[in-house]
């Protein structure tokens, strides 16, 4: 069950994740972020059980078409709106969720559905202790995830040029660096992160265009718990939601596991609005 | 005489209704050092902006080495070769010094270069070099000026421009500064717009200034001129001795009669 929180509740935290990167960088809310992870497992899984390749295939091609997607969407839909006032981002992503949903529903139809994954139904054992593969294979693909971003960001010059711009977008363009493209890729990797989250999640749920939205919200929860604006803050507050999900699941009466979220999102707004790692520095635009 | 490689002709730039710049033209030479003086608000910051593509002229040319670059993006006139050194600084605080530097050298891909580079800037700043693994946001302002300049170089500009380096920093440090930015003019030939509000470091070390009061030139000479006039002692260098203020008070009472 721990195990089960903490599965689950990495998928939050990559979602998480990808709210933090848009948010960090455009200071942008992206609600259609778990649209888009929906709609990385659908690629996944038009790849996977309906052009009969296999999962690996699956699973990196549905990164790179989420990441394409993500990037069109930024350089296409939301850069004209930029400077808008915020209200008006938000709307846009809350409607992008809604057509993704639609537009899902059309194509690959409302029932739910699912692809043959390695680790479908399949358990490690650790000595006493029994592992579902799918939960394994979520933890270790979000460790092996991070540390792909880690090193990105802090290793590679595009990367250190992606946190430079978030930090002082003017200043970014006075040492040359393509502050737009900057941003679309951005949102190329929130994308691709979704993906990720999405074929991971798969064997968990099936696939279909109502639960995969829900996750989305449930991120947001995550995200500000972790303090909206830290990458390890959106991480952390991913698990710890997973984790009362599924304690409020098992201790409590039927109802809140669903709900658990949702309060833990107004009890951190109510009493810590900077969230558990909101310390962050103010932040010159 | 050398050549002209900066030549801003008549720009006129707003801020939505507001004329901000009225019609400027100035001229920089190839390894000169050109000031313009002027008041807070005058439009120091606006004439830079308008030059390095952040905002965009509605009249008049900015010419770089014979190419017309107003109204492009700040990221193209960087790649043109003009190193913009922001009002305030702008470093980016959560990234070390030495990346912030190799910010610096975004768009080269000359490892080489850039790594004497770095080495010629810690020559000039040692301090950054002790620094250099520091968040940008912990320094001292007088350090993260030195690193704003130091990013700027980074780029092996063909020239630079600088916005009140001197704001906010004691006297000792403005002086500290200004002697590298002449050394630095000097020693290796870089080209220098410089816009101040304090003209008597700003004349001491440039060679050419302009005078800017709300958006207009209204006076251009040699620094060394310049330094002379009486207006110019007057309002910008705050020269107290008796004669002038005698002279200001007898200004003001025949004003009234
Ligand atoms: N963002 C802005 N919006 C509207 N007006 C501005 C803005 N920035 C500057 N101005 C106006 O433009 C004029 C010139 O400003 P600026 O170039 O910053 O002057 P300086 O750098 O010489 O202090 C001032 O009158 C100022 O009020
Ligand atoms: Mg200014």
């Amino acid at each position: 069950m721990l195990i089960n929180g903490i599965a689950v509740g990495c998928i939050y935290g990559m979602i998480a994740l990808g709210f933090v990167l848009i948010y960090k960088a455009t200071e942008a809310v992206n609600f259609a972020q778990g649209d888009i992870m929906m709609l990385g497992a659908f690629a996944a899984f038009s790849i996977i059980a309906l052009l009969g390749f296999n999962y690996w295939v699956g699973l990196f091609g549905a990164i790179l078409i989420m990441a394409v997607f993500g990037y069109a969407l930024e350089a296409l839909l939301l850069r004209p709106v930029i400077g808008q006032p915020q209200f008006a981002i938000v709307m846009l992503t809350i409607g992008l969720g809604f057509i993704f949903r639609t537009v899902a529903g059309a194509i690959w139809g409302h029932d739910p559905s699912a692809f043959y994954t390695p680790f479908t139904g399949k358990v490690s054992s650790f000595g006493p202790v029994v592992i579902a593969q799918e939960n394994l294979a979520i933890i270790i693909g979000t460790a092996l995830l991070c540390l792909v971003l880690y090193l990105f960001f802090t290793r590679t010059r595009l990367g250190v040029a992606m946190q430079a711009s978030s930090q002082n977008q003017l200043a970014a363009y006075y040492m040359g660096i393509p502050v737009k493209r900057v941003f679309s890729l951005i949102w190329a990797i929130s994308a691709g992160v979704a993906a990720v989250a999405g074929v991971l999640l798969s064997p968990l749920t099936l696939i279909d265009p109502g639960t995969m939205g829900f996750f989305g919200i449930k991120a947001f929860a995550a995200a500000v718990l972790g303090g909206f604006g830290s990458i390890p803050g959106a991480l952390v507050g991913g698990i710890l939601i997973g984790l009362v999900e599924q304690f409020a699941g098992r201790y409590l009466p039927a109802g809140f596991q669903e709900t658990s979220a949702y309060l833990v999102l107004l009890l951190v707004l109510v009493l810590k609005p900077s969230g558990l790692f909101g310390q962050m520095a103010q932040k010159k635009v | 005489m050398a050549e002209t490689i900066l030549k801003v002709s008549n720009i006129e730039t707003y801020y939505g209704p507001i004329m901000a710049i009225r019609g400027v033209s100035l001229e920089v030479e190839e390894g000169q050092m050109v000031t313009v003086l002027g008041a807070n608000g005058a439009g120091k910051t606006t004439i830079l902006k308008t030059i390095s593509g952040v905002m965009d002229p509605q009249k008049g040319s900015v010419t770089f080495e014979g190419r017309e670059i107003q109204k492009r993006d700040p990221d193209w006139v960087m790649r043109q070769g003009i190193a913009h050194v922001p009002e305030g600084r702008e470093v980016f605080p959560f990234l070390s010094v030495r990346e912030n530097l190799m910010m610096g050298a975004f768009t080269r891909t000359d490892r080489s270069g850039v790594d004497d580079d770095l080495e010629l800037v810690f020559g000039y700043f040692p301090v950054l070099k002790e620094r250099a693994d520091q968040r940008a946001g912990n320094l001292s302002g007088g350090e993260q000026q030195m690193l704003a300049i130091s990013r700027a170089l980074m780029s092996r500009p063909r020239m630079m421009l600088l916005d009140e380096p001197s704001l906010g920093l004691s006297p000792r440090l403005v002086g500290e500064i200004f002697g590298i930015i002449r050394r630095l003019n000097e020693e290796q030939g870089m080209t220098m717009l410089l816009v101040e509000q304090n003209a008597n470091m700003a004349l001491k070390t440039a060679h050419h200034g302009y005078v800017l009061e709300v958006g207009r030139i209204v006076m251009e000479d040699s620094c060394a001129r310049l330094m002379e006039k009486e207006d110019i002692q007057e309002f910008y260098l705050g020269v107290k001795d008796e004669g002038a203020r005698g002279k200001r008070r007898w200004k003001k009472k025949k004003l009234w009669r």
